[in-house]
């Protein structure tokens, strides 16, 4: 009970700091203020913006639930609440990049890429306008916020939307590589986040293209091919199967549109089995887009993890990625079931 | 056309369940971990009037089609309308000891094929008074004469989907649908004033062709007056009650604090804000309302 309500309250994790008139050390109030190391994006696109006056930030009721509030207390001019107001803010973000300006907008992902996903086709990707659209808190990261506040469907949606580059944020080093990066990508973007406290994947901050996955653990039994919040449970899994003499290698395919077509060949390849993970729904995603590749290839034993396509169930986020199998557990045991059809 | 409403409950009894509705607000987000507090406290003697005392429903037929319907659009105060529903009868109200739990029927926004009473699910902002002008329209197809509320937030009424729907049912002379704009003054990054302007309100509603009040959202005579005016005014056309309200009311800590749209009390802060509670509202300290 303690630790799933510890995990719950940090859903906007409250900040103790100057909260003196609560006097349980456990009680918690507010949107975030500081505390939440994980979540960067504020704090890098205030760092890029010092060099570079193109970048303009905007976000919608949310500046402290994704802590943009950090690079507008650095740069508030060239920052924009539009309140609750999503397609406004996108379109918004069009006119400004037809101006010369890169605006980075930022909200829950249900709402960035799901409510906003007309708004992204065709006023930033058609035009090919310089737009970076951010989703945080993405897959069912809000846990009993339900369905309303979840993005099982972004990838999906997205994905099939010419002269988009769609792109997954896997930790804090790696946002912040996407974010660096992001800013001479030629044409509009959309770039998916976790909800800012996010198991560490990358010590440092690595060097990254917008069109190569990340191979971070070889393995000659089968390929586990995951994004986002699944990279870190795929990892742990491979160390899972390794104690039985099981390798696997581990590929962060955070490039979901382009996909690294060379490196799902080579895991067809190498590994002979292909297990995809990731916190979307099963239709469209990651799998999808692997799968597509395989078409082309010689089979092998593949199988697609993630959400069924089933609205999910209420419940605390740690709660449902076990009820899902979409944590260290739920991989394994997901792996050795595909390994089973291999022999 | 007259219609049979609710209740005629006492103004003691409608004192009692905006406590009851804070207090299991308190008891649910501690359950959760969780919850917003203040949100829920800004619209308490609303909720509690429409449901004791104004709303034509019977809890023993949930699906009766001549009910008046009820879209809590600001879905996030769902905690105070759950408990609601349970002391009407819709449910067991043990059930609602699972809240936000694993498979449970009742997570932080309403989900309308898992909770019995709840007319729409809610969650992303802005849905809800296009909800209701469908609803208010069916109705008029249907010949029903059922009356369709909406309880808006005042930040949601950035959402541009909120001035389609405002449009249409001034256009449409939706005489059936009456919404409740909870106008606590702040959403989370700020004053509502602040970050996007609402006001003048009333002028904003009367130029789509609605009917406007504008009343002390905490004042439960006045709500009633409200209600009843709704009757009267039989116009022809959508009526809105402008509530103005403290978010957080009934908690001093809370009123008017930014740090209070998601919160968890445990413990001593727990049985501190009951007790503070249980004493019932005081006057506003002059400070927070600035
Ligand atoms: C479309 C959409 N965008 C953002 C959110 C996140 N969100 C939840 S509550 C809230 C603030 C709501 O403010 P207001 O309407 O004034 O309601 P209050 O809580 O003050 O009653 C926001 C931005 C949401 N639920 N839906
Ligand atoms: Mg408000």
């Amino acid at each position: 009970m303690t630790t799933e309500m510890q995990d719950e309250s940090e859903i906007f994790r409250g900040t103790t700091t100057g909260a003196t008139q609560l006097r349980d050390k456990r009680s918690v109030r507010g949107t975030p203020k500081a505390g939440m190391p994980a979540f960067v994006l504020g704090e890098e696109l205030a760092d890029l913006a010092e060099t570079d006056p193109r970048i303009v930030v905007g976000t919608a009721d949310l500046a402290s639930a994704n802590r943009t509030n950090d690079f507008r207390d650095r740069h508030p001019h060239r920052f924009v609440n539009f309140s609750i107001a999503e397609k406004n803010m996108i379109t918004a973000a069009a006119g400004m990049a037809s101006c010369g300006l890169i605006p980075y907008v930022a909200t829950f992902a249900s709402f960035s890429a799901i409510l906003g996903a007309e708004q992204i086709r065709t006023d930033c990707a058609y035009p090919r306008m310089n737009v970076r659209v951010l989703g945080s808190h993405s897959g069912m990261s809000m846990g009993f916020y339900g369905s309303s506040h979840h993005a099982l469907e972004d990838l999906a949606m997205l994905r099939c939307i010419a002269d988009l580059k769609v792109v997954c944020a896997t930790d804090a080093n790696h946002l912040r590589a996407v974010l660096r990066a992001s800013v001479e990508h030629p044409g509009a973007m959309y770039i998916r986040l976790g909800r800012g406290r996010d198991p560490v994947v990358y010590d440092t901050v690595p060097d990254i293209s917008f069109d190569r996955a990340i191979r971070l653990r070889e393995g000659q039994d089968l390929t586990i091919i995951a994004c986002g919040s699944q990279v870190r449970a795929a990892l742990d899994a491979a160390n899972e199967l390794q104690q039985d003499g099981i390798s696997a290698r581990v590929v962060d395919m955070f490039t979901i549109d382009t996909i690294d077509a060379d490196e799902v060949r080579s895991a067809a390849e190498d590994t002979g089995a292909i297990l995809t993970v990731e916190e979307h729904n099963i239709t469209g995603g990651l799998g999808s887009a692997v799968a597509e590749v395989l078409l082309d290839l010689p089979r092998v034993p593949f199988r697609k993890h993630g959400v069924p396509d089933k609205f999910v169930e209420v419940g605390p986020p740690a709660a449902l990625y076990a009820h899902y199998r979409l944590d260290k557990a739920g991989v394994t045991e997901v792996a050795r079931e595909l390994l089973a059809r291999k022999a | 056309m007259t219609r049979t409403t609710g209740g005629n409950v006492s103004h003691e009894v409608l004192e009692d369940r905006a406590k009851f509705i804070r207090k299991e607000t308190v008891r649910l987000s501690r359950i959760a971990g969780a919850g917003h507090y203040s949100s829920t406290f800004s619209c308490a003697e609303l909720l509690a009037s429409l449901y004791y005392d104004q709303m034509r429903i019977e809890p023993t037929q949930p699906g009766w089609p001549e009910r008046d319907r009820f879209v809590m659009s600001k879905g996030h105060a769902a905690i105070g309308l759950y408990p609601v529903l349970a002391d009407l009868g819709y449910y067991d109200p043990s059930e609602l000891d699972t809240y936000t739990r694993l498979g449970s029927n009742f997570g932080d926004h309403p989900d309308m094929k898992k909770g019995r009473g709840l007319d729409f699910s809610s969650g992303s902002l802005g849905h809800g008074l296009s909800v209701g002008v469908g609803m208010a329209l069916a109705g008029r197809m249907q010949s029903h004469d059922f009356r369709t509320y909406v309880m808006l937030g005042d930040g949601e009424l950035s959402e541009g989907q909120i001035w389609e729907a405002v449009n249409s049912a001034g256009h449409f002379k939706l005489r059936n649908l009456v919404v409740l704009v909870d106008v606590n003054g702040l959403s989370i990054d700020g004053h509502t004033e602040d970050v996007m302007s609402i006001e003048p309100l009333g002028d904003r509603f009367a130029a789509f062709g609605w009917d406007v009040q504008r009343i002390d959202g905490h004042d439960l005579t006045a709500i009633r007056h409200a209600f009843a005016a709704l009757e009267r005014a039989d116009s022809g056309k959508p009526q809105v009650i402008i509530a103005d309200t403290v978010k957080g009311r009934g908690v001093a800590r809370m009123e008017m604090s930014l740090d209070w749209h998601v919160g968890n009390l445990v413990g001593e802060d727990y049985d501190d804000v009951m007790a503070e509670l249980d004493a019932g509202l005081k006057p506003i300290e002059p400070e927070a309302t600035q």
